[in-house]
């Protein structure tokens, strides 16, 4: 889009390389436009969404249709589709940022989010023109809806292990499906379904699917914990015709759209984490400044603004992780040529580049979801438990999170999985790095770390990423290819590559912020940075140690543990003291703050 | 038809009202345009899609007003003029706003200016009459409801809830209440639009004002929060001993008899 070449960074190199400030784009970078968009967003889920939300929860879906249409009329829904089918081809930050304020909907966010995520990208990404001329200008305004239906009864997490199947008819015009979907979003009112299926049992490809098409049925709406607002229903396939030219992408390359599509899927979620987040506080601060307990406002107790503060901090580190994501996607985007960013491929080429990003993005977004609406509701005590308190929705919409779009256990085991294949491939010089840092940490002296703004979270975010190395270095060697099977190890090492990026993404943001306004005006991002930094290097430290003892034994585990003690050496932030200056910001503004 | 719109912007109604030396704290507020405006914005728009022509909209303020004219571009409107006072006035009235409104619409052809009922900040009302008076117009204040047909102009106004219907000529200034419209949300080409379209900054100096021409015919002599509400009181007993009560505290306390 813009016309200068920016930076661009491999995915999961942030592990090895030391950036500057400049090097990531941070929500202090949006421009006016991004705002507005932000703002109409906004405006259209309270003025409209909202006040149909219980009607959404007692599943009467033609206003889902209804909302979306409006959506689509707002430009809401045609964002990620380019000009030349009738959407806005606006940039990712825009996207991102309408995930962001659609989250406060609920199940309705899942519905907008499956439409324009899932649903649309892949005919975006791989169709044909001809495909994209007869579908994209429908769905960029909502005439038509769309759904993704990738999960079987016999496969979830092992989706390629599907059992539909698709036999190519005598006359050569249709294939024939046979199967069924399961738990498809928007199926109850959805007009095109991208399926996935085994052609001659073991072809995955994938078709677009219309709801007319003949044999073509769903199934009666589930019944879910949560993201009620949403319809879900099973996809089924008897005999369904669908035309040849419905072939989405390549035949037998089907994985490679399901995987692309999941990369959107997952840093979608973590934005949506965000949003929701945000939310909470809002809910959860409101609340405590007007109950009263003791003859006093809960908001008073510093244990209450303790859990005000982490939910702030938290969401803090997630907001700058995944918009330094969704940078980093534009970064590389604007080093395409234009006709490339016509083809489809070449933009979620860029997207699948930051795979890593991706995945951690979404554990880490989801996770923090999912603790802020629990102490929500926590901060709403009974009240919180019932009905008619937002929270009480909140708490159950944000279950599933963790589970769909690759349950965070999967994306943990991909994280370190993916960096070994960069390793191994030569994208990333992680096993040169390991070795030399074996010999340095033989030598190794903690440095005295001064008392400059940031200095030591710097000093931290080094060694964090010496201690990354060091463990999944001594993983790696004691367990070669069998590191697959020691599970546990390889989520510890996820969680810490996490931390990682949580922690630079935070610190590089405040630092930009303080060279661009100034100290005085980033005070309260400063204290999310010290808060979070501290308390994710003892998440770090813990990971790593629990990993070494896991792998070693006797005195080679005290030389390691020793070299830990030398990497963790430092003087602690004092958590409790700054959690209350930030807690008393949160609470007289009653929202997120930064 | 050439259709100018008065726009405010004001604190955002969630904002809480900060008073330190005696002024009220507007240091990183959240601004949006004034409600009422919005629906002057909105009626703008549909006039000019009904009748052709252009619409203008004008605010007088500070640099933080742009944002707000970009929204109404936004919207829909064609163009928009940020009147900045703020190297040349400490402060202003609403004779101010009037006289140098007054000042810019001198050499322009005007059919229909439109204006917020009140600002929901100060809501003195008084700017948009004092204008129309100044350039000779036709005022009709709380409109609800707008047919204009070749230089006639069919009005519906709210009357203390009642509603007057009345008929009169262009060129004419109205104020607009709420329930004349719903005003729209800025679509998303409508923001990438705005970025291109036309958005002027002028000063005093542009419009041959001085100083002294827009001085203001008010003084504010102090600023102060309302009262805090201290907790009611439920009377208690005989409906007769509650009235005795309630004339005692009356007399006594509030102070009112």
């Amino acid at each position: 889009m813009s016309e200068t070449k920016e930076k661009v960074f491999k995915g999961g190199a942030f592990l090895i390389e030391d950036l500057g400030p400049e090097d990531v784009i941070t929500p202090e970078d949006f421009t006016e436009e991004h705002i507005m968009i932000a703002k109409t967003t906004e405006d259209f889920v309270e003025g409209e969404v909202l006040p149909k939300v219980d009607l959404l929860e007692n599943h009467q879906f033609n206003h889902s249709v209804d909302l979306l249409k409006k959506a689509g009329e707002l430009g809401l829904l045609g964002v990620d589709v380019p000009e030349e089918y009738g959407g806005l081809g606006l940039d990712k930050i825009s996207s991102s940022l309408i995930t962001e304020k659609f989250s406060r909907a609920g199940g309705f966010s899942v519905t907008h989010g499956a439409h324009v995520g899932i649903g649309s990208l892949p005919i975006v990404f791989f169709g044909n023109e001809e495909q994209k001329q007869k579908y994209l200008p429908n769905l960029a305004t909502g005439e038509k809806i769309a759904a993704y239906a990738l999960t079987e009864p016999g496969s979830g997490s092992d989706a390629l292990g599907a059992k539909t199947n698709a036999i190519l008819n005598d006359e050569g015009t249709h294939y024939v499906l046979n199967g069924e979907k399961q738990w498809i979003t928007n199926a109850g009112f959805a007009d095109l379904f991208i399926v996935y299926a085994q052609i001659n049992g073991d072809e995955f490809t994938a078709f677009i699917v219309e709801r007319d098409f003949p044999g073509v049925s769903t199934g009666p709406e589930e019944k879910k914990m949560g993201i009620k607002s949403s319809s879900t229903r099973t996809l089924i396939l008897e005999d369904a015709e669908v035309p040849v030219e419905n072939v989405l992408g390549e035949i037998g390359r089907g994985h490679i759209i399901a995987f692309n599509i999941l990369n959107v899927g997952r840093y979608k979620l973590a934005i949506g984490g965000v949003g929701g987040a945000k939310r909470g506080i809002e809910l959860a601060s409101a609340y405590a400044n007007q109950r009263k307990q003791f003859k006093t406002a809960i908001a008073r107790f510093s244990l209450i603004q303790e859990k005000l503060a982490t939910m702030a901090v938290n969401t803090y580190a997630n907001e700058s992780a995944v918009y330094r994501t969704v940078g980093l996607f534009e970064q590389r985007m604007s080093n395409l040529a234009d006709e490339e960013l016509k083809d489809g491929r070449a933009v979620a080429g860029a997207i699948a580049e930051y795979q890593i990003e991706c995945s951690l993005n979404k554990v880490f977004g989801t996770e923090l979801i999912d603790f802020v609406a629990d102490e929500a509701v926590q901060i709403h005590g009974g009240y919180g438990f019932m009905q008619e308190y937002e929270v009480e929705r909140m708490y159950r919409d944000a279950r599933i999170q963790r589970i769909f779009e690759g349950t965070n256990e999967i994306n943990r085991l991909l994280i370190p999985g993916s960096l070994m294949k960069k390793a191994l491939k030569g994208e990333l010089p992680l096993l040169q790095k390991a070795q030399t840092l074996q010999e340095e940490l033989m030598m190794f002296m903690p440095e005295e770390v001064g008392t400059d703004t940031l200095e030591k979270e710097t000093y931290l975010l080094a060694n964090a990423k010496k201690i990354a190395l060091l463990a999944a270095g001594l993983a790696a060697q004691k367990h070669g290819t069998k590191l697959e099977q020691e599970q546990e190890i390889l989520v510890n090492l996820a969680d810490i590559v996490a931390e990682i990026y949580h922690i630079e993404s935070a610190l590089l943001r405040t630092k930009k912020a303080i060279n661009r306004s100034g100290l005085d005006k980033s005070n309260q991002k400063l204290l999310y940075t010290e808060v979070y930094v501290q308390e994710a290097f003892n998440r770090i430290e813990a990971h790593a140690k629990e990993t070494l003892i896991a792998c070693e034994t006797g005195d080679t585990l005290r030389i390691m543990l020793s070299a830990m003690k030398k990497l963790t050496r430092h003087n602690p932030t004092n958590v409790i003291e700054k959690k209350r200056q930030i807690a008393k910001l949160v609470l007289q503004e009653e929202k997120y703050i930064v | 038809m050439n259709i100018f719109v008065l726009m405010k912007s004001t604190f955002d109604t969630e904002e809480k009202i900060i008073i330190s030396d005696g002024r009220i704290e507007d240091d990183g507020v959240d601004l949006i345009i004034n409600p009422y405006d919005e629906y002057a914005i909105e009626e703008a728009i549909k006039q000019r899609d009904e009748h052709g022509g252009e619409v203008t909209v004008v605010s007088v303020g500070t640099d933080s007003a742009v944002k707000q004219l970009r929204t109404a571009l936004a919207m829909g409107a064609d163009q928009a003029f940020l009147i900045n006072t703020e190297e040349d006035l400490d402060e202003g009235d609403q004779y101010t706003t009037a006289r140098i409104l007054e000042a810019f619409f001198e050499e322009r052809e005007v059919d229909l200016i439109l204006a917020g009922n009140v600002a929901i900040d100060e809501a003195s009302g008084q700017v948009g009459p004092r204008l129309a008076d100044k350039l000779g117009f036709t005022c009709v204040t709380t409109i609800t409801s707008l047919e204009i047909k070749e230089e006639k102009a069919i009005i519906e106004r709210d009357v203390e809830g009642d509603t007057e219907i009345l008929e009169t000529m262009l060129p004419l200034l109205v104020t607009c209440q709420q329930g004349l419209n719903e005003p729209r949300y800025p679509s998303l080409p409508g923001i990438m639009k705005a970025k291109k379209k036309p958005l002027e900054e002028i000063e005093l100096d542009d419009l041959e004002l001085e100083e002294a021409d827009v001085e203001p015919k008010s003084k504010t002599i102090e600023v102060f929060s309302p009262p805090k509400r201290s907790t009611g009181q439920v009377l208690q007993g005989e409906l007769s001993d509650q009235v005795k009560q309630l004339v005692s505290l009356l007399k006594q306390e509030s102070k009112v008899l």
